[in-house]
């Protein structure tokens, strides 16, 4: 499968996971898209070694992956991207910030570890948090949130139609690939003298065909905006969801639960 | 160079969310006063074209490694930079949401980093200067344009993806996340984004020139000979001249004053100061001083902790080993609580 073709089955993941049925998938758009950014900004917020506070947030993805029936695991193989870079940024720490901040009988954890664990958790959570907000709700629900949200028409509507448009181009970029490397087995990439008419024909084919796009969203009546989508999703269940998920995070990040439960078994 | 959520402070994260926000709307503003409804899907299509085109591994000659497209440049000089760069929005806003590159939370700090420098500052000061001018006027007008598309693609893609990388470094030590110095931090990011920045210079400016020699009219600002080009070479060169100087200026700027303050402070401004830091032995490295002998004191005043527990004056509400324990209860809880679900869910079933 190549580079292309991981990339289609991945968006195809997606659509699929997003089409499935469950609590968090009938929740509305708005009200996850609300709550992600919420949950995302509150573990960014903590402090850089507050490990056990940020522990307490891994809550949220916990139980909303149980509840939705996604499987954790195609979330964590996303984050073969995220993790390198955040473990290129914090692996320096345990070596310059030596200071012993934690000592658990006769081993001493310094300040760099327990900073460096932080960031990686923190990665964790928010990457996990955004996945579960695409793989639970579709994309047309998506563009109708951002839309409430005002987000100008001009930029939903290219994010709406790039959407479309990606599996087609994607396909057409796995076929040519495939072609090419049938006539040049073992060549690891594109030789350099093709680089310009490899791309440059497809994007050729692509101005044209955005050319016969727009004539027919014009037959097809396009005024300049697209019709919203009406989910018909319950509003209640969706308040209550953003309002009791909002109240938690701002308790986990004033109160630190897991040294109040910790105290009562440890003096 | 996608930055993770984990890699941003709030406040940082909120502030690059604004300028990129701020250049969002300025773009829609002009691309709504052009009235070009066409436009939109050709924004579409061009944008879903960059993201497939960055599947496309492209095989650098003499290395056994590819590369690929970032496409800011490349979107620029096809649609014009307030076009290129909400195509670009979109294109990371898709590689955030459905490919896990890069955070929500850090979109504007990528669309900064990744989408702002190619399409504006890569337009407005090197590839329109370039195209306008009347460098390589000597070589015929075909030769001539492919040389300063070339020129401007590769000079564009360098120095946007250095600002790029820049950012980054600027961002994240804002941030307090990382402990590595400023200095060492832009020292590893900058030479490995020349790199990159070379190898993407090559294939924008490969597939620039294929697109020249068949539809010239889809490439911004080619039309125009020599005779009514509006800039000189002595401007070209001027307006380089400039940016380089704002761009050195800034990086020196900063890697001047911003070297993570107190181990810097604490090991003076030598040359044995910055192996100290770097090769992390004090020991060996410290300078001998009265000044130096009052920072270690310092040091191990603030050193000394009580056992079992975090400095309070870092973490007030910080981890502990009662924290810990108290992380393993709360997950036996949630453990219990999703297996009785699970339990229900079946039975109910």
């Amino acid at each position: 499968m190549n580079r292309a073709e991981q990339a289609l089955y991945e968006l195809k993941q997606m659509d699929e996971l997003s089409a499935m049925d469950s609590p968090v998938h009938r929740f509305s758009a708005l009200s996850k898209l609300l709550v992600t950014v919420f949950y995302i900004l509150i573990v960014m917020s903590f402090g850089k070694y507050d490990l056990t506070g940020v522990f307490m947030m891994a809550l949220y993805p916990y139980l909303m992956y149980q509840l939705s029936g996604i499987s954790f695991a195609t979330c964590l193989h996303k984050t073969k991207y995220v993790i390198p870079l955040i473990a290129f940024v914090g692996i320096f720490n345990p070596f310059l910030d030596r200071e012993i901040i934690l000592k658990l009988g006769t081993v001493s954890v310094n300040g760099g570890t327990i900073s460096f664990l932080t960031i990686l958790l923190k990665g964790m959570l928010c990457l996990s948090a955004s996945f579960l907000l695409v793989a639970s709700t579709k994309i047309d629900d998506l563009c109708a949130a951002l839309r409430k949200l005002h987000i100008p028409s001009l930029l939903v509507t290219v994010f709406m139609l790039t959407y479309r448009y990606i599996s087609v181009l994607t396909e057409e970029v796995a076929v040519m690939s495939d072609a090419y490397h049938l006539r040049a087995p073992g060549q690891k990439g594109i030789a350099f003298q093709a680089w310009g008419s490899f791309l440059g024909q497809l994007l050729l084919r692509s101005m044209d065909r955005a050319k016969e796009l727009y004539d027919a969203m014009l037959l097809r009546g396009y005024h300049g905006e697209f019709p919203e989508t009406h989910s018909g999703h319950s509003s209640g269940g969706s308040l209550v969801f953003a309002v009791f998920s909002i109240a938690c995070f701002i308790l986990f990040r004033l109160v630190n639960i897991p040294a109040l439960f910790g105290s009562l078994f440890v003096r | 160079m996608h930055m993770a959520d984990a890699l941003l402070a709030p406040p940082v994260a909120a502030g690059m969310a604004v300028a990129s926000g701020a250049a969002a709307v300025y773009s829609i503003s002009r691309i709504r006063k052009e009235n070009q409804a066409e436009k939109i899907p050709v924004m579409a299509v061009s944008a879903a074209l960059i993201f497939a085109g960055q599947m496309i591994n492209y095989t650098i000659p003499g290395t056994g490694s590819s590369g690929h497209l970032c496409g800011g440049m490349l979107l620029s000089a096809l649609l014009g930079p307030e076009a290129g760069f909400l195509s670009m929005i979109v294109v990371l806003t898709t590689q955030c949401l459905f490919f896990a590159d890069g955070g929500l939370m850090a979109l504007g700090a990528n669309i900064w980093n990744m989408a702002f420098y190619g399409c504006f500052i890569g337009t407005y000061l090197i590839w329109n200067p370039i195209m306008k001018s009347s460098l390589f006027a000597n070589m015929g007008e075909k030769a001539g344009t492919r040389a300063k598309i070339i020129l401007a693609s590769l000079l564009g893609c360098v120095v946007t993806l250095q600002l790029g990388a820049f950012s980054v470094v600027l961002e994240t030590s804002a941030s307090g996340i990382t402990e590595l110095p400023f200095g060492a931090f832009a020292g590893l990011m900058l030479p490995i984004h020349l790199a990159i920045g070379l190898v993407e210079g090559l294939i924008t400016a490969a597939v620039l020139c294929f697109v020249y020699e068949t539809r010239p009219e889809l490439i911004q600002g080619i039309h125009r000979n020599s005779s009514e080009s509006k800039f000189s070479l002595r401007q070209v060169l001027a307006c380089l001249g400039i940016l380089a100087l704002v761009t050195g200026g800034l990086f020196s700027l900063f890697a001047s004053s911003n070297p993570d303050g107190l181990e810097w402070a604490l090991f003076g401004n030598s040359e044995e100061g910055y192996a100290a830091n770097m090769a992390l032995d004090e020991e060996n490295y410290g300078i001998e001083s009265s000044a130096a002998g009052t920072a270690s004191a310092i040091q191990e005043s603030t050193s000394f902790l009580p056992d079992y527990a975090f400095k309070e004056s870092d973490s007030p509400a910080g981890t502990s080993v009662s924290g810990i324990v108290g992380c393993g209860i709360v997950a036996l809880i949630a453990f219990a609580v999703s297996a009785a679900g699970r339990f229900f869910r079946k039975k109910a079933s």
